[in-house]
């Protein structure tokens, strides 16, 4: 080389962004195109997790269908389990690729993954685990939202309906949101909302949607005056003991990498639910006189929900004040239903849709822990007040846009799908029960 | 041959059973029902749905016997499923027209 200024330039620059590459390297994968290293620690860590996210359908399926009457134990935990059927073969042909492929417009992905194509086992996408993984982790997470909104429409369902309703908003509610938030280009990532593993993407989305569908659907027949309680609790609380383990797979497998921010994670998982189960059983106790297991295995419930935007950004206090706020407030939510008149029956939008929206706005009151790499500012521990007015400012907008989008949307989807093969079944049906009339089975021969 | 049907307390029912079987009954039948009478339900609250239940659960012995026997299993069944609350439960006795037993198809009072 000679010695001339310019030469001594393109030494520093390339010297510069060598260093930077390398100090980037640990930062998330899907944005850049650096030469990354597999690490075997992080890739154990993410099948771990995706096994664990996986789990909590059919956790989340014992879990709704304890609650309801035992005439619907199959056809309840069928909104479950055919989404587990149904969602990964949807994922992989179109899901996956609109929500995290090349970004069009900031509102969808495109089709450069259409079938998975192109991708290797060994690609790792800029990660330090193989991209087909993160397809995996991804898909799990696209399988629990839908199954969420069963909560809703519980009882009454047609089930062709529910099959119809389930692809549909896969594609047009839970895709397009996904990628808004955790999509490079996403327009709700680009403005850096903090969602850490779906406060809004899941947990929003699937209350919102559920509140529309059960306010659209209509009451179970005998509401208000017929005995609906839960068939089997016992059930109900396996399902919250399963999904709470699921759980940590949901959140700490969310920091991508088996690292301090899935630890921090870890621990936010473990303490939001454990503070939500006790102050839900206090508020009830006190409400009452008798604290339920059903409240306070929903309250660990809300309390897992509440911090899911939150789990690798906010410190443990902030964890248990999270918890001890979704317990109470979620209890609070449960009991509109009565006075508003609409038959939300397993508290869908109640525990996930409040619960949701509680957490995605306390992120932007409580982060203190870059868990992406990028400084983080919220209303309480902040380097600069304005950024942090300005990120609380992103998270409501996430928020309502969110909340605006699933509402709207599952409206029309349910409008078509009411058009095309109805909703409801008939009254006859709702009275012998899904399990025979749906699906010609029966849980329990007396 | 009579029938006495028994509606009794759940918790009754080892007592019960234990106090028959002294005063020499062979056997019983025990089903588990619902049922109300002046005891008065309760009420069951889940996350905010308030159900108020008036059946309670009982347990219903059935027991078929030769008329000389009646009066001392009543009084039996009586004396041991009462603990001097609502809800004891009450007695019924009936006529039964005839009794089999199925392996030997012995008939009558010799099927009991």
């Amino acid at each position: 080389m000679d010695g001339t200024v310019a030469s001594r330039k393109k030494i520093m620059t390339q010297t510069s962004l060598t260093v930077a590459l390398l100090l980037g390297l640990p930062a998330l994968g899907w944005a850049e195109e650096a030469e990354s290293v597999l690490s075997a620690a992080d890739t154990a860590w993410m099948l771990i997790s995706t096994a664990l996210v996986l789990f909590m359908t059919p956790g989340l399926a014992l879990f709704y269908g304890g609650m309801v009457r035992k005439k619907n134990v199959l056809g309840t935990m069928m909104h479950s389990f055919f989404a587990m059927a149904l969602i990964p073969v949807l994922w992989m042909v179109a899901g996956y690729s609109l929500a995290f492929g090349t970004d069009i417009g900031h509102v969808i992905g495109g089709l450069d993954y259409l079938f998975l194509r192109g991708i290797r086992p060994d690609d790792l996408n800029g990660s330090t685990y193989p991209h087909l993984i993160f397809v995996a982790f991804q898909g799990m997470f696209a399988v629990i939202t839908p199954a969420l909104v069963a909560g809703a429409y519980a009882e009454r369902i047609k089930f062709i309906s529910y099959a119809l309703f389930t692809g549909l908003w896969l594609f047009l509610v839970y895709v397009p949101i996904c990628h808004w938030v955790w999509g490079s280009g996403g327009w709700l990532y680009e403005k850096g909302a903090l969602d850490f593993a779906g406060g809004t993407v899941v947990h929003m989305s699937a209350g919102f949607s559920a509140l529309a569908f059960a306010i659209v659907l209509g009451k179970r027949r005998g509401y208000g005056t017929t005995n609906m309680s839960p068939h089997n609790l016992s059930l109900t609380l396996t399902g919250v003991g399963i999904l709470w383990f699921g759980w940590f797979g949901f959140n700490a497998g969310s920091a991508l990498a088996a690292n301090a921010t899935a630890g921090l994670a870890f621990l936010t998982t473990f303490l939001a639910p454990a503070a939500a189960g006790l102050s839900w059983a206090i508020a009830e106790w006190t409400r009452t006189g008798k604290p339920t297991a059903l409240g306070v295995s929903s309250g660990i419930v809300a309390g897992l929900v509440v911090i899911t935007p939150a789990a690798g950004f906010v410190g443990p206090g902030s964890a248990v004040i999270m918890g001890l706020l979704a317990g109470v407030v979620c209890y609070g939510a449960v009991w509109l239903k009565t006075p508003l008149g609409y038959d939300d029956s397993l508290d869908a939008f109640g525990v996930h849709g409040v619960g949701g929206m509680l957490g995605a706005l306390l992120t932007g009151v409580f982060a203190s822990w870059a868990g992406w790499g990028d400084p983080v500012e919220s209303l309480l521990f902040h380097t600069d007040l304005g950024a942090a007015l300005s990120q609380f400012l992103v998270q409501v907008t996430s928020v309502v846009a969110t909340a605006a989008y699933s509402t709207v949307v599952t409206l029309g989807i349910l409008f078509l799908v009411r058009a095309l093969v109805g909703l409801r079944v008939a009254d006859q049906q709702e009275l012998e029960g899904l399990d025979l009339t749906q699906h010609g089975e029966a849980n329990y021969h007396f | 041959m009579k029938k006495i049907e028994a509606i009794i307390k759940p918790f009754k029912l080892d007592e019960v059973k234990d106090a028959l079987n002294k005063v020499g009954v062979k056997g019983i039948t025990v089903s588990e029902v619902k049922g109300f009478g002046r005891q008065k339900g309760h009420t069951e609250l889940y996350r905010g749905a308030e159900y108020v239940v008036d059946f309670l659960p009982k347990i219903k012995l059935e027991i078929v016997a030769s008329d000389d026997m009646v009066t001392q299993i009543v009084e039996t069944i009586e004396v041991a499923g009462k603990t001097g609350k609502i809800g004891d439960g009450k007695i019924f006795v009936v006529p039964v027209e005839e009794a089999v037993r199925i392996r030997t198809g012995q008939r009558g009072g010799e099927a009991l």
